[in-house]
């Protein structure tokens, strides 16, 4: 592919450039085909061989024989000129090897997984972050406890089935210990409500998360073995209407604000009145489907006013530590509670409780 | 329990809701219709009653409800029975007091006996009761009209007057299922004078009941203490409607209305005559702690205090509080104060103790819904738990890392407690769940180790988990409880030029609790190769200490332990103490403003010994403290097993210095002389450098 290199004309820079403009099109006429190793040779050979490339005619012909004058002038493009050659070499290598025909863009990305949050932490901490945007603490306690802070204080009587040891798990070896002091896995988080008014005076508000046991068979949706979120309002004042409001709210920033709530009548020892909470069903709006077996409502909540008879444990217990009785007749307060598991299951369509404790990775890995 | 609209309608005449609305409507005030299905002249509803309302479990109790819900009128129940005739009948001796506090008798001779025809059939078909004849269907339809048990004797079978006494040890009973009964002195028992005849508040007896060719009838309406029929009906293992009421406490006003009942309906269906009056024996100490308690005050500031707004604007009025208790059988007797009450209680609802039970009433009664959604005003501050952000760093660290958290069971089997923490007591559980789970974890190592294997078996190629979780010490008189946070992986690990494969995976976890770690304010962090725990193998673990405590340990799992798991692969198990993290200040980041001058980066090749560890070598260079020095670090490290790049016993290292001063561009005689101190450095240390 030899070939002559024309004399120049002349040195002054007009000239320069229009000879170096004609040699840079030649090198991007001959970049644009560059996608082959072979023609990327053929190439490389035409501009940068050592004997016949044109660099060295060009070389030979106009820079050696030019005037001392001119060489710095003819050198700068004789420069831009090569580097524009080797730019084409690059460029057309990465093509070839990178594209080929273009990127696949359907091909998987290359991503680096997070770890999961545990689905259980993430409802907690989910239920939580609403409480708290209403001014609530959060309070934690043990999960060992002893009866009076699980069932005494809570105004569970003495023969309660609860306490049986065929629905609560207990330690070893308790027998001998007074009925109060003896240990037990806490059956529900409400214990904490007790410690925290024994140690706060009014106003209190607490939202507390926590692992609770309950010597329950497994099956699909039980485990002995379950979370439970509580919270706690306690003020002058406190209405049953506010517990309403508080709920609804609450049921909303979580579920949306198209839930609706309903409450029902029922008992538990340590609030009167006591409402059982269900919520227009998420998935079908109230309408009826299968998740709400067709009720268009989905029970998710146990609450109530704080029982006088839990006030007055607490005063009692307070006046027993050499603390001022607090929580008198000008109190008022309510408590709600619920089943973190039941929230999770519902919310990502889980039909196995047992999943959350298995550490299985194939379940896990979907909460990435 | 099921209801019949139709008959509960007797009871109502001016209800005008439909069946449907009216389920709705108890429902709404806890007196739950789960069912609702049609049937002949109405619907039946299925009920699912709370166990503390036991007086609501009859067609007369849910009357009650609904005209209170409605504010219309209830029948009275006895208005169809002749009147009162109470005097000396059938001779009554109650000589249990504390077990009997009422037994009413009532004689009805010249019955026919029958099956029952008309109305009771009917509804007993569609109750999916059994018939059994019309003087005993008679019982039960009273039972099922008003809840109270009562009982029909063939008067002829009674051999002189009627004794309630406790049982003879050994006493022997044949009861109506036929079945015969050996009683103790905990048992109740209807007698005469010369056997027991039934099993109090439980079961009839088999020589007294009414058969096909009774003639004469002795009706028994009675109140028993529930303590002693829970007792009788558990340890024989009878559970019957009688024994299901009086346990939960029968209404004591009513034994002689039930009896008026039967005996009015002996009379107009078998065609029976009462003979004499009715015997009514009362013990006046237990009527005091039924029928007749003290009355108690109600303040209606106070319902409206604990209640709040309605939707109907405004509080709960004291009218609507006098009519909804009313209606529910309290009576209520102005005190001195304004809106103040004294309230007389219903003998039927022993569930009502306290001013906060009629509250509760007020409430059910007026619905729950109808309360307005109001938010309580703020008052009091908000005390984070001092621990938030810790916990929370600890996870989102270990998170953004790669690592999934895992929660695991609380419990463990001794053995496994034992094997992962020889030097900790655990805690035995009384009932445990089962023989895995026999004492409180005293750590979490145990638990992450299965839940590793069982991925593996799984075929999960790869594990990282972490848990942060409660562990227990100590003994079953004093618990302790701690935060403890394990980490286990297995599988592919990160790539590295300077750790073998057969390392990665330590070093992965190494790395990773050095990036936790960073996250506190920690004065040191020392990593340790001396007294590892058993389960770690013996030379591939290490113990982590901050500021020259213990937090933990972590490793590859011991060979013995990782058979016993039939683990296929390394295992690298970790647990750390979280109180200390929990209780340690996170790190705020103090930032220096980056160097405006150019960093010089310097490659060294160089030859050392197996012994000589980077700890040393990192050392070396920093206690030359050259003030431009900002980094120095192992970019790769290589031995050669067959000895020809690099003799056996030796590794070659390709170290990375770098050297940037903040006020200068560094000059090329500044940074060889460095360079050459740090050469130095390395060749006291016994490095060679490479050519």
């Amino acid at each position: 592919m030899s070939e002559q290199i024309p004399q120049l004309s002349g040195h002054d820079d007009a000239t320069l450039d229009q000879a170096f403009a004609a040699l840079q099109k030649q090198v991007r006429a001959g970049a644009a085909a560059l996608s082959t190793d072979e023609a990327r040779e053929n190439f490389r050979l035409a501009w940068l061989g050592r004997k016949q490339g044109r660099l060295k005619l060009i070389s030979d012909a106009w820079l050696k024989t030019a005037p001392v004058e001119a060489k710095k002038a003819l050198g700068q493009r004789f420069n831009q000129l090569k580097t524009a050659i080797e730019a084409a070499l690059e460029s057309g290598h990465q093509a070839s090897t990178s594209a080929g025909p273009g990127l696949d863009i359907t091909l998987p990305g290359i991503r680096r997984a997070a770890g999961v949050e545990h689905p259980l932490t993430r409802t907690m901490r989910e239920v939580v972050a609403v409480f708290e945007a209403l001014g609530y603490s959060v309070g934690i306690g043990p999960e060992v406890e002893t009866d009076f802070y699980n069932f005494e204080a809570l105004n569970f009587p003495p023969n309660h089935p609860a306490r049986d040891t065929q629905d609560t798990l207990v330690i070893a070896d308790q027998e001998k210990k007074p009925g109060r002091e003896r240990l037990l896995m806490r059956t529900h988080t409400s214990p904490v409500q007790i410690r925290s008014m024994i140690a706060q005076e009014p106003p209190l508000r607490l939202v507390i998360p926590g692992k609770v046991h309950r010597n329950d068979e497994s099956d699909a949706t039980h485990s002995p073995i379950f979370h439970q979120v509580e919270g706690l309002c306690v003020d002058t004042n406190i209405t049953f209407s506010d517990l309403k409001g508080t709920l609804d709210h609450a049921m909303k920033s979580l579920f949306g604000s198209a839930v609706k709530t309903r409450f029902f009548p029922s008992f538990f020892p340590f609030t009167e009145p006591s409402a059982d909470v269900q919520i227009s069903c998420i998935f079908c709006g109230g309408k009826g489907c299968r998740k709400c077996k067709h009720s268009g409502w989905i029970e998710l909540l146990g609450c109530g006013m704080v029982d006088p008879a839990v006030f007055a444990a607490v005063d009692q217990r307070r006046i027993e530590l050499g603390r001022e009785p607090a929580y008198g007749s000008n109190i008022s307060g309510f408590a709600f509670g619920m089943g973190v598991e039941r929230i999770a299951m519902m919310l990502y369509g889980i039909s196995d409780i047992g999943l959350f404790y298995s550490g299985d990775l194939r379940f896990l890995e979907q909460f990435a | 329990m099921n209801i019949l609209t139709h008959w509960l309608r007797e009871y109502l005449p001016a209800l005008e809701v439909s069946d449907r609305q009216l389920a709705e409507d108890l429902t709404l005030r806890g007196i739950a219709v789960e069912g609702v299905h049609e049937v002949a002249g109405g619907h039946l509803f299925e009920m699912d009653i709370t166990t503390n309302r036991v007086d609501a479990m009859n067609h007369y109790g849910v009357a009650r409800e609904a005209a209170a819900i409605y504010n219309i009128p209830l029948r009275k129940l006895d208005d169809e029975c002749a009147p009162a005739n109470v005097g000396a009948g059938y001779p009554v001796r109650i000589e249990a007091a504390d077990l009997c506090g009422r037994f009413t008798a009532q004689i009805v001779r010249n019955v026919t006996i029958a099956p029952s025809t008309g109305i009771i059939a009917e509804r007993f078909a569609q109750l999916g009761q059994k018939p059994i004849s019309n003087a005993v269907d008679i019982t039960n339809y009273t039972w099922l009209a008003m809840g109270h048990p009562t009982h029909v004797f063939d008067l002829d079978t009674l051999e002189g007057s009627i004794v309630v006494r406790r049982a003879r040890e050994g006493e022997k009973l044949r009861l109506l299922d036929g079945s015969e009964k050996t009683l103790t002195a905990d048992d109740l028992v209807v007698a005469d004078e010369k056997k027991a005849l039934a099993l109090a508040g439980v079961m009839g007896g088999w020589d007294s009941r009414v058969t096909d060719t009774t003639k004469n009838i002795l009706v028994e309406a009675a109140w028993f203490d529930p303590a002693a029929i829970r007792r009788s009906s558990r340890c024989h293992g009878l559970h019957t409607d009688a024994s299901h009421r009086f346990e939960r406490g029968a209404d004591f006003a009513a034994a002689p209305v039930a009896n008026r009942y039967v005996t009015h309906k002996l009379v107009e269906l078998c065609s029976g005559t009462p003979d004499g009056p009715m015997t009514d024996v009362v013990i006046p100490e237990v009527e005091a702690k039924t029928a007749n308690r003290p009355r108690i005050a109600l303040s209606s500031p106070t319902v409206q205090r604990l209640l709040g707004t309605t939707l109907d604007g405004g509080e709960i009025s004291p009218v609507l509080i006098e009519q909804y208790l009313e209606a529910l059988g309290c009576s209520l007797h102005p005190a001195s104060e304004v809106g103040c009450y004294e309230v007389k209680l219903p003998s039927w609802r022993l569930d009502l103790e306290r001013e906060i039970d009629l509250i509760e009433e007020v409430a059910r009664v007026y619905g729950y819904n109808r309360f307005a959604d109001t938010l309580p005003g703020f008052s009091g501050g908000v005390d984070s738990l001092p621990h938030r952000a810790q916990e929370e760093t600890i996870r989102n660290t270990l998170r953004a890392m790669g690592w999934n958290e895992v929660i695991g069971s609380t419990f463990a089997s001794e053995e496994d407690a034992m094997l992962f923490a020889a030097q900790r007591t655990a805690v035995p559980m009384g009932n445990p769940l089962n023989a895995e789970a026999g004492v409180l974890r005293p750590t979490l190592l145990s638990g992450a180790a299965s839940m590793l294997a069982a991925n593996m078996h799984r075929d999960v190629r790869t594990a990282r988990i972490f848990e942060l979780g409660a562990v227990f010490t100590g003994d079953t008189q004093q618990v302790q409880e701690a935060q403890s946070l394990s980490m286990g992986a297995y599988g592919s690990p990160a790539a590295s030029a300077i750790v073998s494969a057969k390392d990665g995976l330590f070093f992965e976890v190494k790395g990773t609790i050095e990036a936790l770690l960073a996250q506190f304010e920690l004065k040191s962090v020392e990593f340790r190769a001396d007294s590892l725990p058993p389960w770690i193998a013996p030379g591939r673990g290490a113990r982590v200490l901050v500021e020259s405590k213990e937090l933990g340990a972590f490793g590859e799992l011991d060979a013995a332990y990782a058979d016993r798991l039939k683990a296929r692969e390394t295992i690298v198990l970790g647990e750390m103490d979280a109180a200390v993290l929990l209780a340690s200040p996170l790190r705020v980041p103090l930032v220096r403003e980056p160097s405006r001058f150019q960093a010089v980066e310097r490659d060294l090749s160089f030859f050392f010994a197996d012994t000589v560890t980077w700890d040393q070598i990192n050392s070396a260079v920093h206690n030359l403290h050259i003030a431009e020095l900002t980094s120095v670090e192992p970019r790769e490290i290589y031995r050669d097993a067959k000895g020809k790049a690099v003799a056996i016993g030796e590794y070659s290292l390709l170290l990375r210095v770098v050297l940037q001063a903040r006020d200068r561009t560094l000059r090329e005689e500044e940074v060889a002389a460095s360079i050459e101190r740090i050469i130095t450095a390395l060749k006291e240390l016994g490095g060679r450098q490479r050519a």
